[in-house]
């Protein structure tokens, strides 16, 4: 198939690709309007209005345009909803996490570190504890380097099975196990009396209906709220066992590593973009949040409906590289990942980040459909690692900030902005992009600016009741 | 209130939402720069002398009203953009959202925003335990905070609305008055805690600007009388 497709395929790959991520990307926020507005313009000036959805014409490449148009235009109609849709999830992640946060003390107290930050910041001088705290974050950072290029490697070489049982194992262990403390710990703060047998029994239906949801067929809000309620337990982790400077470091490298592994031609992401290219597969669905039933679209133009129909009633799939994730920490490094990667994969599902979570295998359901999808099925697709991200950011700012509230809302309404942003990038380039560098900036910005700046200021205007 | 503002007339439009969450953006960053300014200017002072805090607070809080008043500006120059994009991408060559509607949410967002940071570290202090004004203030501080907060964002909103519509019309006086209502409110507070001095004056703005941009978004008294009989 790809000797077949070769020519074809890769020009319209080409073609598509740069396209559909448009349609999905909802980033016709106002905020965008304006470099939106030139990039349509140009485009509707080639091409004239047209309902139809990619009928075939003489020319692919007049179709290719005309499919381009009017995804644009169905972009607009349902940019803002996807935003919105990716929005929501967010939110809510963020809410849980800082709800655990305030209330479950168990979340910041210091029990130790991971291993993976061996380095204690309980020192005497401010200069080793910055130099521990580099340490930290450097070994992390390259931990998850090391876990990124191995499974590039694993995917290069088609170890499909390595790869799936790598992802069961960290699912496993994230639902039964960290949930199991979750709830401990929730039930401790509460001064509920609860016995082994009742735990026993929910965690079990928990992890299973979990396990279920995710890695094979479920009922898209189940699997929504599943996928938000584990990026919450991975996030609470985090900002557990994280210290101070080390997580803000990490936060920060994170973000420039994301941007790297995306962007550059030699990046691992990149490559594990290309290679599914090369292959005409389905992207792995690991770790990606989806906000709609979506069917796997190739950009390749074989069998038309038959798969359509056939995926309509199916969740994404997509073999996605089920990164390692066995251990907590190596979660993060999908982040930008498969944006990209999956953003030219499913040309019609909309632009995907994926994560590194581990789960949310959804098998690949290799669908190819033609152009005329309806609309309102393609979703966006979001990485359960951003989600992550996002909230330790969020977290960490409720949990230690000394401005409190202002400062958790202001680092949200900035990861938020971000997010719009990001979205817009991706409409306008039309490839995969990373999706914690510009949040994560904005929000790293926003935070150190509200307490050491706005917070000061805010006290005095509330202790003497001035408005402003 | 302003969360009933909120649920029923922007939740349901995605756009209207993001438009929202921008404006509650501009209000934040408008916030941080006016706060930055604050800063320098305390540590270049003299901490001791009390006055002297005070007053330069009051430069503060002039200062960032003007801030945000910049700053709802560049908004507008934003949003006007974005409706033309709006306007070229749509199907039938109208925007799906209006420059009232925008004007009115980018009103909301300023007006939540700033009612939120007035009033959630009050709120989550307020779950605790504790006697109001124990030590000789007032002991109605979180009911006027309450009240002052809510009069602030609906004044934010129709600020927004008549903002936006002098600059549409190009009327300059309008966005004028706008600047010195802002100013005058907020110099009301200053004669906290007397709050007779503060919130009075606040709500009568109030009421005046929500009369003045009802009439600009086309309403009249015969519109009212019709809504309040219940009659469509």
């Amino acid at each position: 198939m790809t000797e077949l497709s070769a020519h074809l395929p890769q020009f319209q790959h080409g073609q598509l690709t740069e396209n559909f991520p448009d349609n999905h990307l909802s980033n016709t926020n106002d905020n965008s309007e304006r470099r939106r507005h030139d990039n349509s313009e140009r485009r509707r000036n080639d091409n004239p209005e047209s309902e139809t959805n990619g009928q075939p014409q003489s020319n692919t490449q007049q179709v290719v345009e005309q499919d381009e148009e009017e995804d644009e235009e169905l972009t607009l109609k349902y940019g803002a909803k996807h935003v919105i849709m990716l929005f929501v999830p967010v939110t809510l992640c963020m809410v849980v996490v800082v709800a655990t946060i305030k209330s479950v003390s168990f979340y910041t107290r210091k029990d130790g570190q991971l291993i993976y930050t061996p380095f204690t910041e309980e020192t005497e001088t401010v200069g080793q504890r910055a130099l521990n705290s580099i340490l930290n974050a450097a070994i992390m950072i390259s931990v998850i380097i090391v876990m990124t290029i191995l499974l590039v490697v694993l995917y290069k070489y088609r170890c499909y099975k390595v790869i799936h049982g790598w992802l069961i194992i960290s699912s496993l262990l994230l639902l039964f196990f960290f949930s199991f403390i979750y709830l401990g710990e929730v039930f401790k703060t509460y001064n509920v009396a609860m016995d082994y047998i009742t735990v026993a029994l929910m965690i079990w239906n928990f992890g299973v209906v979990g396990m279920i949801c995710i890695h094979w067929k479920g009922p898209l809000r189940l699997q929504q709220a599943y996928l938000i309620m584990i990026s919450a337990l991975m996030a609470l982790v985090f900002i557990k066992y994280l210290p101070e400077w080390t997580a803000w470091l990490i936060l920060a490298v994170i973000s420039v590593y994301d941007l790297v592994a995306v962007l550059c031609p030699k990046g691992p992401l990149r490559m594990l973009v290309e290679t599914a290219q090369e292959r005409n597969e389905t992207l792995f669905p690991a770790l990606i949040y989806s906000s709609t039933m979506i069917w796997l679209v190739n950009m390749a133009e074989e069998d038309p409906e038959a798969q359509r129909k056939a995926s309509k009633n199916s969740t994404y799939h997509k073999q996605a590289p089920a990164n390692q994730t066995q251990n907590e920490d190596a979660e993060a490094d999908d982040g930008g990942f498969s944006q990209e990667w999956q953003q030219q994969r499913d040309n019609r599902i909309g632009p995907i980040e994926s994560t590194p979570e581990s789960r949310a295998a959804v098998q690949a359901l290799p669908s190819n459909s033609q152009t005329s999808e309806d609309p309102e099925e393609r979703g966006v697709k979001l990485g359960l690692g951003d989600f992550i991200f996002y909230s330790v950011l969020v977290g960490k700012a409720s949990a230690t900030a000394s401005g409190d509230w202002n400062t958790t809302l202001a680092c949200f309404v900035a990861i938020l902005i971000g997010l719009c942003l990001t979205l817009l990038l991706l409409a306008i380039f039309k490839k995969a992009l990373p999706a914690l560098p510009i949040s994560i900036t904005f929000g790293l910005v926003f935070y150190f600016a509200t307490d050491n700046l706005v917070q000061p200021f805010m006290d005095q205007l509330a202790f003497h009741q001035f408005y402003i | 209130p302003a969360l009933g503002l909120f649920l029923f007339t922007i939740a349901r439009d995605p756009l209207r939402i993001i438009i929202l969450i921008a404006g509650a953006f501009f209000w934040l960053v408008s916030l941080l720069l006016s706060s930055l300014i604050w800063f320098i200017a305390v540590k270049a002072s003299d901490p001791q002398d009390e006055s002297l805090q005070k007053g330069l607070l009051i430069f503060g809080v002039m200062f960032s009203v003007l801030l945000q008043e910049a700053f709802r500006f560049l908004y507008y120059k934003l949003l006007r953009k974005a409706i033309e994009g709006l306007v070229a991408l749509s199907e039938d060559g109208c925007s799906p959202i209006s420059i009232q509607q925008m004007a009115y949410v980018a009103g909301v967002g300023f007006g939540l925003m700033s009612g939120a940071f007035s009033m959630i570290n009050l709120l989550a202090d307020a779950l605790g335990p504790g006697t109001v004004g124990i030590h000789g203030d007032s002991q109605l501080y979180f009911l006027t905070s309450a009240f002052m907060t809510m009069v602030l964002i609906f004044l934010h909103t129709f600020w927004g609305i008549l903002f936006f519509h002098g600059c549409e019309h190009r009327r300059w006086w309008e966005i004028t008055a706008v600047v010195v209502m802002h100013l005058a409110v907020s110099g009301s507070t200053f004669c906290n805690p007397l709050y007779v001095g503060s919130l009075v004056p606040s709500y009568l703005l109030m009421a005046a600007a929500a009369a003045w941009a009802y009439s600009l978004s086309g309403g009249s008294t015969q519109n009212l009388r019709r809504f309040f009989l219940c009659k469509f």
